[in-house]
């Protein structure tokens, strides 16, 4: 198999993000999934690209560009707008050998194929005794922003992440994003990969060899001593922000981007909180049964003893998102909102 | 039942599948009380043509996907009546082991990827095996068995749809048994012929009896050969009736789910009857080549349920084997 001479990167350092050891080369989150795919298909024949209108001029935010050109319409293949039932024809052709990705311009498309994910996809190797496997990766894209509203911006990582049978990745840098897609495209199970529009054009060292990151490990972004903050997707580059106010009023905050929100890298979550004594969980999701629930449960069950406060989230006020500027600038949390629950917990 | 001109052979192929769904599903009715078989058992007593005239024309290589209801599917594409047996009783040696049931059957050697018991939920993935054949090229036939009912889904639609727009070697096959669980077709659908369903996604549809094997040995027959040829996928609709209730071993009608005058009407349609009479009258098939047969089956399900029986359960300890 083409995968196993990848090399896989298990580290949980602060490599990324601009620190002192200099990439040679720059890419964009958009183009790091566009490498991401172009080698995942170059690689090995069984991987395909299908999804509604991911070969016309605009490539799903430019991270489908120039593949159908490159490898065909067979490989990569504008679909018919039937989420469930081509989810269910993806699932078909993993179980069949092939390795298919299915992307879908926005994560509100998911809620569509639930029947497919959850039923089959989620199940499949279970219910057949681990003998018949489903490697397929879903590609999904949050929306936030510019009126986008209720249906074209949601962050659904929860839903899937509650399903065992699936695993859900949240790639925030483009070293992780293509580390990630190809770690979801080269296992034998399900992975759902969460996109975040603003996350498009940030910009970062990648390295040009295919490499694999495989969901569970999250990482230490910002090292820290007060206080933890566990982020996901867009919400990491929030964190790091307030991380840096918190500094000017003498806070040291330690920031892990959890990068996989099923499985979740306890191991890393705990250490931290052990040694800082707090916790804020800042998710880009709903908080009610919430990712931040998740890892504000988890402190409770495992570092309990450490808390020096009770643990904190920052995520989406229960109300689904509005079309109006000013509604939305109210509805989205951002570093102020994370500076300010770190302050609360002094 | 018309003259087939089949070879001996052949019938007697059929008549052993029927006559082993037949009586593998009458003895799990039989042992089911003992509640020793702990899962939902949903038997296809009385559909067993539709089956043994399908899976006749696929090679071992060839997928079928399955049911709630496809103790006889798995049967006839040559599934070991002993990992059967042990899957209904919960063992490590079941060809799920034990983690499927009766629902989800699967045995990818002998090209089973699995049953699904969300109704419409397996026509997709067979449209995916066969989206994978023509990418790879390998001409395995994908068939698809499902009820009436996923005829209501968006599923069968969407399937159809993409099945026929890349020209996949698709076989669906309707079982229409005019009930889903006791809901009649004709409070669900309006009164058009499923098999008519299929002109409107620019694929041929045929209707023919399901409890006449040489009737669906004869339809199969045009649907795979149009699949293995590059001619693209075939809806078939076959008229059929469950013996048996929704779910479990006895029958429904007592307690009124379902009209017994015409319960009694599919009765005297027997496919297993017809087709023996059929053999009587019309083939070189000996009552001693159908004693043989039987006696054979009788055999193989008696050692399927001793080794389902006695054969291990699973270690609490794997409880989370095989999750993804």
């Amino acid at each position: 198999m083409p995968w196993t001479n990848i090399q896989a990167d298990d580290s949980r350092s602060p490599v990324r993000f601009g620190s002192e050891e200099q990439p040679v080369r720059e890419l964009s989150y958009r183009e790091a999934i566009r490498e991401a795919l172009s080698q995942a298909l170059e690689m090995d024949e069984r991987v395909f690209l299908m999804g509604e209108g991911i070969d016309d001029p605009g490539g799903v935010f430019g991270t489908t560009v120039g593949l159908m050109e490159k490898f065909g319409e067979k490989r990569v293949m504008d679909c018919p707008v039937a989420e469930n039932g081509m989810t269910g024809v993806a699932i078909g052709a993993a179980i069949c050998g092939m390795r298919p990705v299915f992307i879908h311009m926005r994560a509100d498309f998911l809620p569509m194929c639930m029947d497919q994910i959850i039923n089959h996809a989620a199940k499949w190797s279970y219910m057949t005794g681990g003998k018949v496997k489903v490697p397929l990766t879903i590609r999904a894209v949050i929306g936030r922003g510019w009126g986008s509203a209720a249906q074209h911006s949601q962050s659904l990582q929860a839903l899937f992440a509650h399903i065992p049978g699936l695993k859900v990745v949240m790639p925030a840098s483009p070293y992780d994003a293509k580390g990630l897609l190809l770690g979801s495209i080269a296992a034998d199970g399900p992975t759902v990969v969460i996109e975040h529009r603003w996350l498009y054009d940030q910009k970062e060292g990648v390295p040009e060899k295919p490499y694999v990151i495989h969901a569970g490990k999250g990482a230490v972004r910002r090292e820290g001593t007060d206080v933890t903050i566990v982020a996901t997707s867009y919400m990491v580059y929030e964190a790091l922000r307030a991380a840096s106010e918190l500094q000017l009023k003498g806070i040291s905050a330690e920031v892990i981007d959890l990068r996989s929100v099923q499985p979740v890298d306890e191991g890393l979550i705990i250490e931290s909180v052990k040694k800082t004594g707090r916790l804020i969980a800042a998710d880009t999701g709903w908080k009610v049964c919430g990712v931040s629930a998740e890892v504000a449960a988890l402190a409770a069950e495992k570092a309990y003893d450490c808390l020096k406060a009770p643990v904190k989230r920052v995520c989406l006020p229960a109300a689904p998102a509005p079309a109006s500027a000013v509604l939305e600038r109210a509805y989205y949390p951002g570093f102020e909102d994370i500076v300010r629950a770190a302050e609360e917990m002094r | 039942m018309k003259k087939s001109g089949l070879p001996a052979d052949t019938l007697k192929q059929l008549y052993a599948t029927m006559f082993t769904i037949r009586h593998f599903e009458d003895r799990i009715a039989l042992l089911y009380p003992e509640q020793e078989m702990k899962c939902p058992v949903h038997l296809c007593t009385g559909q067993e043509a539709i089956a043994a005239g399908v899976c006749i024309h696929l090679k071992k290589e060839d997928y079928i996907f399955g049911t709630h209801r496809s103790h006889g599917h798995c049967i006839a594409k040559g599934m070991d009546l002993r990992s059967l047996a042990a899957e209904l009783y919960g063992k490590s040696a079941g060809c799920s082991r034990g983690r499927g049931g009766s629902m989800h059957l699967a045995d990818p050697d002998h090209g089973i990827p699995g049953t699904s018991a969300i109704v419409g939920g397996c026509i997709p993935l067979a449209v995916g095996a066969g989206l994978s054949s023509v990418m790879k090229g390998d001409g395995r036939v994908s068939a698809v068995f499902f009820g009436d009912g996923a005829v209501d889904e968006g599923t069968f639609h969407e399937s159809m749809n993409f099945a026929s727009l890349k020209k996949l070697p698709v076989v669906f096959v309707c079982e229409n048994n005019y009930y889903a669980t006791n809901s009649p077709q004709c409070a669900r659908q309006p009164d058009v012929p499923i098999a008519e369903r299929a002109r409107s996604y620019g694929i041929p549809g045929k209707r023919a009896d399901g409890n006449d094997v040489l009737s669906v040995y004869a339809a199969a027959k045009e649907a795979v050969g149009r699949a293995r040829s590059a001619g693209g996928p075939t809806l078939l609709e076959f008229e059929t009736y469950r013996w048996k209730a929704h779910v479990g071993p006895n029958s429904d009608i007592e307690n009124g789910c379902r009209p017994a005058d015409a319960h009694q009407r599919w009765l005297k349609k027997c496919p297993l009857e017809m087709f023996q009479r059929y053999l009587r009258e019309h083939s070189s098939v000996t009552e001693e080549d159908l004693e043989l047969i039987e006696s054979r089956v009788e055999r193989e399900i008696d050692e399927a349920v001793e080794f389902g029986k006695k054969s291990p359960y699973p270690d609490a300890s794997e409880l989370t084997e095989y999750v993804y």
